[in-house]
């Protein structure tokens, strides 16, 4: 859930002053840096907050690494050397973020990052990435519209939850008429554009539809769902597709509850709400409204319940849930071990093209493919809530999806696609037969 | 005994002709029905609760409500299915006969929305004749949803035997949404049915008349036409009622959230940035009780907040009064450092509580005389929101009644309003101080206890609340009470009447924009009072 901005651009933008003072410098460290960093150890870096708005969801990813590197270190390590964790807290603010990511790839010389939660904090670290060329492992579900070298994206991109999650309402549940309602930043409008657009090419209406943001933290929902209501009694069959940020979902969902707004009248499917979050909640009023994800902790597979005992004995809290994000790092860590043990190196050029084509186990039964435009292969499920604040799978495609790194439902990207193999481009438009560059 | 030998011989042969018969039965369609509750798939099981619920066998109903709740147990391996009752006891979904105990392979049968919305059709034409009154009303209201043609027989049948009134009209209604949506009701029913749906005047009633589709005599399509513009027109003015009710409640939690800083800003003229982490501090209190509570004494559930209420005071209050002698009390005057300093302690206290409680919500429940609404009209009052804004006005009578009628809040208003002169006549000026801040933190940590019941108890709580609270504040006119209560209803009211016209994010930026504007002309606020903000 790429999330939360108050003063993201601005701050960017102070940095490329000192950021051409030093490029030279830099690059000289950047060309020893990766590989040749450690003797006996392989640096990772861990760039999430742990602190500020967005520690509420990044500090488990930490610990999430943490873990992976931990149960791979007991395993021998990688190459014969152990790994090292590099944890920096960026702070939620997304300059720092630029800051903490040159800290560890110059200073510390980490050979990969995994790391951001936000799309802005994704944003602001990626022209370092690319300048002193290292490998950033990206867990979240996002826009897309994007596609990066330096980058591997192993959460969902919009055609890997939000489009089938329409499916499914609109064949299990006969929905005819459809609330978008979401936060007022990136995510959410452009995955409402995208959803919008593909709405209408299945011959839904414009007047069916409703567009809704509301600003971040918003914590007032009366009047919005009241509108749902009546927006919802005209008649047709009608859900709510939530794109709304993880905070303010609480008080969203307490007004649904109480003013009676029952899953089975209008369902509420949501794409930043998972087991984290429900867990601020009483759920019993929740219970049938719906939430699209690539993992539910209640999904029965071995190595699931394997993972889940694991990290409840790793982190001594029984009760520590699981989520998405993290299976996505799950996968992006064992897909990066295996691209470094095939190419006997960490050097990021080595690994960056060692892995599209890596293969690696998810925790629901399948296995996971990194594809040439950085993006992977995942399942989608579709959860129902139930009263213990835990998801009931309903519905699941029936295979993996690929993820598209550029929407085929917009306009502008249509025609686009990534593919660091072939054309070793992030968007080649194949109409024109050509690579836009990093312009775009 | 010629006649009694042929009795005995005739009742044999019945029993045979009667075994012969049923025993087919005991496979019929009921239990084969029954059976398809354990093949875990959603289509099986809403075939099921048709063919249970139109069975008329006695069992129907007590499975399927048990699905309902998540009591009707299947075991996929031998296909059997029970029903747990809430005692505890369980009996053979197809049989009725008593079982010791479900074997541990089986597990409740799943549900999906779809599946929900069968059972409560089902349930509907099940319980329509239930001795409970709810129970009838929320049957003639689901059948009134679902509308189905199966259900006409059952609802008349309800209807001629009812004697409560407004179950009666629920009925009514039900029998007119069947009647409007059976192909062959006569247009004479059809329009009865529409002039019931129209009396009805809701949203579910504009609804139903919106969905009845063109295969319609004329003369229906025309009444519900006609139906349908008069219910909207009313509903409008209901909306307009229901946009105050909210502006009400949002002002409600505005002051609330802003009176604490009335009395640390507008009385003392401390710029406390750290104002919000009080409410968080006060909301993470409510937590904490409700935990305690929880565990040990989980029947007082219920008190919880009344409980947390006193506490929540005393602790951020302590916490209030520890600030100000560590660090306001060498900062008066000067409002830059005082700005910075609090500011910073928000972000260490923000900081404390994660470390403390973990980055993550925490949850804290509402009691059950806070959960739900109830209807007044056309319009849904939640009670949480109803209780806090008369909780919001209770704290507010008591602290105007504190400030004005007792010794603390008479030199408290002595020393806002000339220090030197209090000090002078005995008053230990720099425990007013304390006491004042501790006060205005108290209260801050109250409206912490409230609001832990419409928004997050996280870290950040406090700093949703931090911009709104000034704003009150000085649109109010600091230092004055009564200013920072018009102030929050004013706000309040008109934030809802901007929102369905302009959108929530746009409606904050225009109310914003008013606020500039205003303080241009009044830099003082709505009521502007002399205190030491004035003179500094």
């Amino acid at each position: 859930m790429p999330t939360k901005s108050i003063h993201d651009i601005a701050a960017s933008f102070s940095r490329r002053g000192v950021l051409a003072a030093t490029t030279g410098l830099l690059l000289g460290l950047a060309s020893i840096s990766g590989a040749k960093a450690a003797d006996d150890t392989i640096k990772v870096g861990v760039l999430h907050s742990l602190s500020g708005t967005m520690a509420i969801s990044e500090t488990t990813l930490k610990d999430t690494i943490l873990f992976l590197i931990d149960e791979q270190n007991k395993k021998g390590g990688v190459l014969g050397k152990k790994l090292e964790a590099v944890v920096v807290d960026p702070a939620s603010n997304w300059p720092l973020f630029a800051e903490k990511a040159r800290e560890l790839i110059t200073k510390d010389k980490v050979a990969v990052v995994f790391g951001c939660w936000t799309s802005v904090s994704r944003k602001s670290v990626l022209p370092v990435f690319k300048e002193l060329n290292n490998i950033l492992f990206y867990p979240v579900q996002y826009e897309g519209e994007e596609s990066e070298r330096n980058v591997f994206y192993t959460g969902a991109a919009p055609n890997q939850q939000a489009i089938p999650a329409v499916d499914y309402l609109m064949k299990e549940e006969k929905v005819k008429r459809w609330v978008l309602a979401g936060t007022d930043y990136v995510y959410p409008r452009t995955t409402n554009k995208i959803l919008e657009a593909y709405l209408k090419s299945k011959g839904v209406a414009q007047e069916d539809i409703m567009i809704n943001y509301t600003p971040f933290g918003h914590s007032d929902w009366q009047t919005i769902v009241a509108d749902i209501k009546k927006f919802g009694s005209a008649g047709k069959k009608t859900a709510v597709v939530s794109t709304i940020n993880g905070d303010a979902n609480v008080p969203f969902y307490k007004e649904l509850g109480n003013q009676g707004i029952k899953a089975k009248d209008i369902p509420v499917v949501a794409f930043s709400v998972g087991e984290e979050e429900l867990a601020g909640i009483d759920t019993k009023p929740l219970v049938g409204h719906l939430a699209a994800w690539n993992y539910f902790e209640s999904i029965k597979t071995p190595a699931n319940e394997k993972f889940i005992k694991d990290w409840q004995a790793y982190t001594k809290n029984p009760k520590r849930t699981t989520n998405d994000p993290m299976e996505a790092h799950v996968i992006g860590f064992n897909m990066w071990v295996k691209a470094v043990e095939k190419v006997k190196s960490t050097d990021p050029d080595k690994v960056i093209d060692a892995l599209p084509g890596i293969e690696a186990a998810n925790l629901t039964g399948g296995t996971s493919k990194m594809l040439p435009n950085h993006h992977i292969t995942k399942p989608v499920f579709i959860g129902e809530i139930k009263g213990n604040g835990q998801f009931d799978v309903v519905w699941k495609t029936p295979g993996l999806v690929a993820g598209d790194a550029w929407s085929k439902e917009l306009d502008g990207s249509k025609d686009l696609i990534g593919d660091w193999v072939g054309k070793k481009c992030g968007n080649f438009n194949t109409k024109t037969n050509k690579c836009l560059g990093s312009g775009s | 005994m010629p006649t009694k030998l042929s009795a005995r011989f005739c009742s044999f042969v019945l029993s045979l002709f009667l075994i012969a018969f049923a025993l087919p039965a005991f496979a019929g369609p009921f239990e084969d029905a029954v059976a398809k509750f354990a093949n875990d798939d959603f289509s099986d099981t809403d075939e099921a609760i048709g063919v249970v619920a139109g069975s008329g066998n006695k069992l129907a109903f007590p499975i399927i409500s048990a699905l309902q709740d998540g009591r009707l147990m299947a075991d996929p391996d031998t296909k059997k299915v029970y029903v747990t009752g809430t005692d505890g006891k369980s009996i053979d979904a197809a049989t009725g006969e008593a079982v010791a105990s479900v074997p541990d392979s089986a597990s409740a049968v799943r549900l999906n929305n779809r599946l929900r919305r069968s059972v409560d059709a089902a349930l509907g034409s099940l319980t329509l004749q239930s001795p409970d009154l709810v129970a009838r009303l929320q049957a003639a209201q689901s059948v009134f949803k679902s509308h189905e043609e199966t259900a006409l027989d059952p609802v008349e049948g309800a209807l001629a035997k009812e004697t409560n009134k407004s179950v009666k009209t629920a009925l009514g209604e039900a029998r007119a949404a069947i009647l409007l949506f059976k192909s062959d009701a006569t247009e004479v029913q059809k329009l009865e049915a529409v002039a019931t749906i129209k009396a009805r005047g809701d949203q579910d009633a504009l609804a139903l008349l919106s969905d009845i589709g063109t295969d319609q005599p004329a003369s229906v399509a025309k009444a519900a036409t006609s139906a349908i513009g008069s219910i909207q027109s009313s509903l409008a003015v209901w909306s307009s009622v229901q946009n105050a009710w909210y502006g009400l409640s949002l002002g409600s939690v505005l002051l609330l959230a802003a009176i604490g800083l009335a009395i640390t800003f507008g009385v003392m003229g401390v710029i406390n940035m750290a104002h919000g982490e009080m409410v968080m501090i006060g909301a993470y209190t409510t937590f904490v009780v409700q935990e305690v509570i929880r565990t040990r004494y989980p029947a007082l559930f219920d008190y919880s907040l009344l409980i947390a209420v006193p506490l929540a005071f005393l602790v951020a209050g302590g916490i209030g009064v520890l600030i100000e002698r560590s660090i306001i009390r060498f900062l008066y005057g000067r409002p830059l450092e005082t700005l910075l300093a609090t500011w910073g302690l928000s972000l260490v206290l923000q900081q404390a509580v994660r470390t403390m409680f973990g980055p993550t919500n925490r949850e804290v429940g509402n009691p059950s005389w806070m959960s739900g609404a109830f209807e007044l009209g056309q319009i849904t009052i939640t009670y949480n929101r109803l209780w806090i804004l008369c909780f919001t006005l209770a704290v507010f009578v008591i602290l105007l009644a504190m400030l004005r009628y007792t010794a603390l809040g008479l030199e408290m208003r002595a020393v806002t309003q000339n220090r030197r002169m209090a000090a002078s006549m005995g008053i230990a000026t720099s425990r007013v101080d304390a006491l004042t801040f501790g006060l205005g933190s108290g209260i801050a940590g109250i409206a912490g206890v409230a609001l832990s019941q419409i928004d997050n108890v996280s870290p950040n709580l406090g700093q949703s609340y931090i911009i709104d609270s000034f704003m009150v504040v000085v649109f109010g006119g600091v230092g004055n009470l009564w200013g920072t209560l018009v102030g929050a209803f004013t706000l309040g009211v008109a934030n809802k009447f901007l929102e369905p016209v302009a959108g929530a994010v746009l409606g904050k930026i225009a109310i914003l924009v008013l606020i500039i504007l205003f303080i241009q002309k009044r830099p003082r606020g709505l009521f502007a009072l002399k205190g030491r903000a004035v003179e500094a």
